[in-house]
């Protein structure tokens, strides 16, 4: 069963702003999938309009088989929204906010308030409970619109950029805590500039840009399409010269190299060589995130061919 | 089942609208009580002595329950106008779009509200009328439903004000500009009778003389107005403010992109 279908959809912003071009999409339920793309591409276009933040112009789309056309209130009550920009009251308390959104989808008091004290606890904002909003770090905010969002236990769950902002301690627990939601069984879409986020969270992936859908594929396939992959090299010793017959490669630096290694070649033909000219090697790492060199390759390339 | 949920969203809204105008008392209640003991001080001890009897009652007598309906319009209006500006400002208003909350049911909340908040200040001004005046009640139906239709009908006015207002500004225009004067004029410190016909005729088109009367009848047995028109008058803007509202917000006016 698809916990999200999109076709056709189409938005054209009041001056003429062609938002979204006619964009087809589906999302597994139980699926993690990540809605990725440059800044004003079309995504919280995309995200507004299933939730009903942004009136589309044109085309269809369906929460768990509710269309949005006709069972509208069905469908809302399915997802669990948390928003790029702080929405909440920021007068209000932490406890308030998260139980009034809970009363907003049918749940009574007495059980809001103890989910509540679930999903505030989860989210490490049980100790700030009595506390107004405002009062609240960037980091304590987001993950108050995560726990806020809980609040009705929806089974989609659309995060527009959760971690914006964050540090990477908590950002990590996010993580581990949107994964075991997701391992409950919630569908999560997830769009985020951190495309390191993306690759280790979700299993499927749809790249938006100027308003299309430009590539949509399981993470392990997409990554599959990368035919090179860049690496640099951290050496021991001071070097003026390296030359190698596997792969391209540039001395940054008398103890840097950089290497490009292409899809079919292995590390051990690169180390067998650096071997032979007896270059020792400290350490290694990926010059960029896999999916963020794909993702800059596919944006560029879609850029060049609709020019 | 879904019935249930409309009723447990609209009590969710009732709670955070009175915890809001609660959080901030010395905002919301107390300035009302102390410009009414004003006027019943000024207007009615000091000046009301000097200006006699108005239609056989005290000049005290006959302002109290306009004093009384006028801090109930200012505060129904401004209520929801304020609350509800400032969730489209702070942009908490995308809590309740994002639910499975009808439009009917986010109006009846924002107006529940008002309503209860002007009810309230009405019992505080009351309280201070005692002070001032021997509060007879003639008909407690009367007065009741006056109190309630009006705050419902200024309540939504000033929803649909929120609705369209861009800037903290355009809430204050329609209470400066229109609905002072309309008050103020409106019957609360005089008997339209006391006008000249030109201008009782002229009153005629203001529906605040309609529901002052109303409750001033309430209170006296006395009105200049009759009471079948006073209430047709509330119940007919009352529906079509309604039905405004209700679809300016489900055509997402303001709110939507």
């Amino acid at each position: 069963m698809y916990a999200l279908e999109i076709n056709n959809l189409k938005k054209v912003y009041k001056g003429g702003v062609e938002a979204l071009k006619g964009i087809d999409l589906t999302v597994k339920e139980g699926d993690f999938f990540a809605l990725l793309g440059p800044n004003g591409a079309g995504k919280s276009t995309t995200i507004g309009v299933l939730s009903s933040l942004v009136n589309k112009t044109s085309g269809q789309v369906k929460v768990f088989n509710h269309d949005i056309d006709n069972s509208l209130d069905k469908a809302k009550s399915y997802i669990g929204l948390v928003p790029q920009e702080f929405n909440f009251n920021q007068f209000e308390t932490v406890q308030q906010i998260v139980v009034n959104q809970a009363g907003y989808y049918g749940v009574e008091r007495k059980i809001a308030l103890q989910r509540s004290e679930v999903y505030l606890k989860q989210t490490d904002l049980w100790e700030k409970r009595n506390s107004p909003a405002r009062n609240l770090s960037g980091g304590m905010k987001r993950r108050l619109m995560i726990a806020r969002a809980m609040m009705h236990q929806p089974k989609l769950l659309i995060l527009d950029e959760p971690t914006a902002g964050v540090d990477i301690e908590i950002r990590r627990s996010m993580w581990k805590f949107l994964t075991d939601i997701n391992k409950s069984g919630v569908t999560i879409i997830l769009t985020t500039h951190y495309l390191e986020e993306a690759e280790s969270l979700c299993r499927n992936i749809a790249i938006i840009d100027k308003g299309k859908i430009i590539e949509n594929t399981s993470m392990k396939q997409l990554l599959g399409k990368l035919s090179v992959e860049t690496f640099i090299l951290d050496l021991d010793d001071d070097y003026q010269d390296i030359q190698l017959k596997c792969c391209k490669s540039e001395l940054v630096d008398s103890h840097t190299l950089q290497v490009e290694l292409e899809k079919g070649s292995t590390l051990n033909q690169l180390f067998s060589e650096l071997t032979a000219q007896q270059v020792k090697v400290k350490s290694m790492r990926n010059k960029a995130n896999r999916l963020e060199e794909l993702f800059v390759r596919l944006v560029e390339h879609g850029r060049e061919t609709q020019v | 089942m879904i019935q249930a949920n409309y009723w447990v969203a609209l009590k969710s809204i009732l709670y955070k609208e009175c915890n809001r105008f609660l959080r901030i008392w010395v905002q919301t209640l107390v300035p009302p009580a102390i410009t009414m003991t004003l006027y019943f001080v000024v207007f009615g001890s000091l000046i009301g002595s000097r200006v006699g009897e108005v239609n056989g009652f005290s000049y005290v007598e006959f302002m109290m329950p306009g004093l009384i309906m006028l801090a109930v319009i200012n505060n129904a209006y401004s209520n929801v106008s304020s609350s509800f500006f400032s969730a489209k400002f702070q942009r908490n208003v995308e809590e309740l779009l994002v639910a499975p909350v009808p439009t009917y049911v986010i109006v009846a909340g924002y107006v529940g509200g008002g309503v209860i908040r002007a009810t309230i200040v009405g019992f505080i001004v009351s309280l201070v009328a005692l002070f001032f005046v021997d509060i007879q009640i003639h008909n407690f139906g009367v007065i009741l439903s006056t109190l309630l239709l009006t705050a419902v009908l200024f309540a939504l006015g000033g929803l649909i004000n929120a609705v369209y207002a861009k800037t903290f500004d355009d809430i204050s225009i329609i209470p400066t500009f229109i609905l002072s004067p309309l008050t103020y004029l409106g019957g609360v410190f005089f008997s339209v009778s006391m006008l000249p016909d030109f201008w009782q005729g002229v009153s005629q088109l203001n529906p605040i003389i309609y529901m002052v009367n109303a409750f001033r009848f309430g209170f006296l047995g006395a009105s200049d107005v009759s009471l079948t028109l006073a209430f047709s008058v509330l119940i007919g803007f009352t529906l079509v403010l309604f039905f405004t509202a209700v679809t300016l917000i489900n055509k997402g006016i303001g709110i939507r992109s």
